[in-house]
């Protein structure tokens, strides 16, 4: 008989209205690899919260190694041998990797009075020669790289005997070299026989590394499928519920004349102390340059420097020939910028507003939204019944919030509106980071549009698959440079992930 | 549903009142008077007569002011605890108008006043405003400073160069047709209680219906996307804290216009500060603040009537008022925390 490490049977949970868990049963075999593959929303992290005793179920019955269990806090999972790694790291920057893993469970010497770190040493140096962890014991958390710290967090789990690791979209955070040796340290905790749960959005990774994959949806669970019956359409149209294009077509195009352009341009971060160096970049009418790059390498200095909210130490930038450098964010969106911001929540939405007022972002003082002195609202809400039906914002009343759209669609609001005001050149930073795949479907063709349109767009991502198969030119950023740059055909997957963690081309 | 929410709000805040008296009779009871007693002289005074109604509108309308202008700034995300010191100087600037120009006729002169007064508390507020946008300084520390030298450069400026002779620090009289008049006679309460009315009316239209309002609440929502869309939000942090302070400028110089005739100096008995209570049971909207104010007057008239005929001490009613404010202010505390013990789960974890 086959041990189930985990089952969890009839589990439902409810915030509110909304049912995040409805009747799930989710079973995982001791020793495998299983993905809970989902959209946004969908209810993967309710379940393993519920699991990891984060979360209490309305009702339902969880089982670890076939035996009923009662899980009503972390405690209470830790002591099942369930680990878990969150999205955010939950390290003190200013201790050693030793001390975090062994804190709250110090081993002490016999009177109880100090810590006996020789112990906890042996014990760490052990899990980390065991499984390919390769870090040093006695290095500082705030000198390790994000993959780094993840790998601390497995560790801490490992340490405290856990058999059964819960991931919680581990690789959201990491360069594709990163999520490799993820994927291999993965590898050889499965062949300890460990069990793991893996919950992502990601098709690729989900057929990479899983056993066996359960897709939620709604809340519902849809399947449970052997990874190797199934194929990344397949598993696409389970997520959705519909059939999505994962594959999209994009017309041979010759670029027009130049538009905007960004000549010498340096900043120096005087906070993070990150500069950015001599950078040059042209765009033309019609096409799509992609900007590569792990998050943090000057990409966010970039966009807030374009879109005129940092002021750049030297350089220029043009747009229709004219100097913009000094001109306001105010001139330079009615010169027709639109800005698709990489952090919605803090730039692009204001989550109190109506959705009526979201579109209004921007584009309050323009005549065309007013009435002599007042904003026109009658005018406003067509308006906005028109692009939320154009570009597809689903929500639930006529008076919602922002804040209470799901993060695609605030999204797609936001695309919405920077795309209707007739821009000329697009600035879309990350612009499918935590969306749906439909969604994302649905804003790269929307960018697509903009380039038939004869448009530019800066298309600035960390998302491989979504620069090369949007992308005319990419250019790689890396530490404030831009390290390589050619055209899409130039690169490959493989290279452009290399690039992006820092090896030059003739590493290779 | 904005309906719905609304009227939730309403019932809400509705509710808290209730709670508040409720709890305040128990106090009452438990200090050994009667409750029943105490809150029947306390609706007598506040309703029990025309000269009662109105003594309860006069009480009403410095709280419209100031709680107008505080909630104004609340708006923006400004926390202007000076409308205290706005208040004075408003107040000094309208009597100085009046005196100086009390040549002038009276409909040249009573908007003149108004208009000075409304002048100085907004430039009192704006030197606070400024320093925030250029510097950072937060205006909670700014204009509770600026309190204190606000009222006492006035009674500085009076003792020196206004004071009328005699034992009490006031300016003389101003001029007959600069006064006010009168709604209800002998009552003092004035045209004032139209022009509060009035200027919630010009502020709800401004917040809800212009592009300048939007982008003062823009501001206070979230500055990242108020930058990010093109608004100067420096600009828009002075500009409301000059509404702001004008409001609160009003509310001194309508007291002088229409109750004391005077600047004397201490006259307020902490309007600027009741004004955040107002605000806060408002909800910081223009309507809200209205009625809180509403509510503020009559605790306020009808306190003076417990205490004078049930013989129960104001402090009680002060407290009644507090239990009101802690009422309607429990649900964003209880939200506060929470937001925290959602941050301790994820600790634990």
């Amino acid at each position: 008989m086959t041990i189930n490490a985990v089952e969890m049977k009839n589990i439902s949970k409810s915030f509110g209205s909304v049912k995040a868990n409805d009747s799930i049963d989710f079973s995982v075999k001791k020793g495998e690899i299983h993905c809970l593959l989902g959209e946004n929303g969908a209810g993967k992290s309710t379940l393993v919260k519920i699991l990891f005793g984060l979360y209490n179920k309305d009702q339902g019955q969880i089982k670890i190694n076939n035996k009923p269990v009662k899980i009503n806090n972390p405690a209470g999972a830790i002591k099942e041998k369930m680990g878990m790694i969150h999205q955010h790291f939950m390290l003190v920057d200013r201790f050693s990797i030793i001390e975090n893993i062994i804190a709250g469970q110090e081993p002490t010497r016999t009177w109880g009075t100090s810590i006996d770190k020789k112990k906890a040493a042996v014990k760490v140096k052990e899990i980390s020669q065991n499984f390919g962890f390769d870090l040093d014991p006695e290095a500082l958390i705030e000198n390790l790289s994000v993959g780094e710290q993840q790998r601390v967090e497995i560790m801490k789990a490992l340490y405290r005997e856990a058999e059964i690791l819960i991931l919680d979209e581990p690789t959201a955070v990491l360069t594709p070299q990163e999520t490799e040796e993820l994927f291999e340290i993965m590898e050889s905790l499965k062949e300890d026989n460990k069990t793991i749960i893996f919950i992502t959005h990601k098709l690729n990774e989900t057929m990479e590394i899983a056993d066996r994959i359960t897709i939620l949806r709604d809340g519902k669970k849809i399947g449970t499928v052997n990874k190797n019956d199934t194929t990344p359409q397949k598993l696409a149209n389970m997520m959705v519920g519909r059939e999505v294009l994962l594959d999209l077509e994009k017309s041979s195009k010759n670029p027009g004349k130049e538009i905007f352009s960004i000549k010498n341009l340096s900043y120096k971060n005087p906070v993070s102390g990150l500069e950015l160096n001599e950078i040059n970049i042209s765009f033309k009418k019609g096409e799509i340059v992609g900007l590569a790059g792990v998050e943090g390498n000057g990409q966010l200095e970039l966009e807030e420097i374009i879109a005129g909210l940092k002021a750049p130490d030297s350089g220029e930038i043009l747009f229709n020939s004219q100097k913009i450098t000094k001109v306001s964010t105010r001139e330079r969106r009615n010169m027709g910028l639109a800005h698709i911001p990489s952090d919605r929540n803090k730039y692009g939405l204001v989550g109190n507003f109506s959705l009526a007022k979201n579109i209004l972002l921007g584009s309050e003082w323009n005549p065309e939204f007013k009435n002599k002195f007042m904003i026109d609202f009658d005018y406003l809400n067509n308006y906005t019944d028109q692009i939320l039906k154009e570009y597809d914002v689903r929500f639930s009343g006529k008076n919602s919030r922002a804040s209470e759209l799901s993060g695609g669609n605030q999204q797609k609001l936001i695309i919405g509106r920077e795309l209707s005001r007739g821009a000329e050149f697009v600035l879309a930073a990350q612009p499918t980071r935590g969306v749906d795949i439909g969604a994302i479907e649905f804003i790269h063709r929307q960018l697509l549009k903009i380039r038939e349109e004869d448009k530019a767009v800066f298309l600035i991502s960390a998302e491989l698959d979504e620069l090369m198969s949007l992308s005319d030119r990419i250019l790689v950023i890396y530490e404030g440079n831009i390290v390589a740059r050619g055209k899409v055909e130039d690169f490959d997957q493989e290279e452009l992930g290399l690039l992006m963690a820092g090896h030059s081309r003739e590493e290779r | 549903m904005a309906f719905n929410k609304n009227l939730k709000e309403i019932l809400y805040s509705v509710a808290a009142i209730i709670s508040a008296l409720l709890l305040g009779a128990l106090l009452i009871k438990l200090s050994g008077h009667s409750a029943l007693k105490a809150y029947y002289y306390l609706f007598y005074g506040a309703f029990g007569s025309t000269y009662n109604i109105a003594q309860t509108f006069l009480k009403t309308i410095p709280l419209i002011f100031t709680g107008l202008a505080v909630a104004v700034g609340f708006q923006s995300g400004l926390f202007n605890i000076g409308a205290e010191g706005q208040l004075y100087l408003g107040a000094f600037a309208a009597a100085l108008a009046a005196i100086i120009f009390s040549n002038l006729p009276g409909f040249i002169l009573i908007p003149l006043a108004l208009a000075a007064g409304a002048l100085a508390g907004s430039l009192w507020a704006a030197v606070p405003g400024i320093l925030r946008a250029k510097t950072g300084a937060h205006e909670v520390i700014t204009t509770i400073m600026f309190n204190y030298i606000g009222i006492l450069l006035t009674t500085f400026l009076l003792k020196n160069y206004f004071k009328e002779e005699g034992p009490v620090d006031q300016t003389k009289k101003i001029a007959e047709q600069a006064r006010l008049p009168e709604l209800v006679a002998n009552t003092r309460l004035t045209w004032a209680l139209f022009i509060a009315i009035f200027v919630i009316i010009i502020i709800y239209y401004l917040l809800n219906h212009t592009a300048y309002g939007y982008d003062l609440q823009l501001v206070g929502e979230n500055i990242n996307a108020a930058e990010y869309s093109g608004v100067d939000s420096d600009k828009v942090i002075i500009n409301t804290m000059l509404l702001s302070g004008g409001i609160a400028g009003l509310a001194g110089s309508t007291m002088v216009l229409g109750v004391l005739h005077r600047f004397i100096t201490n006259f307020s008995p902490g309007y600027g500060f009741t004004g955040i209570a107002v605000a806060v049971l408002g909800r910081n909207k223009p309507l809200g603040v209205l009625f809180a104010a509403f509510l503020f007057g009559i605790l306020e008239s009808g306190g003076m009537s417990m205490q004078l005929f049930a013989k129960i001490p104001a402090d009680l009613m002060t407290i009644v008022q507090g239990l009101v404010i802690l009422f309607v202010a429990a649900p964003s505390i209880f939200k506060i925390l929470k937001n925290k013990s959602g941050i301790f789960r994820g600790d634990n974890s």
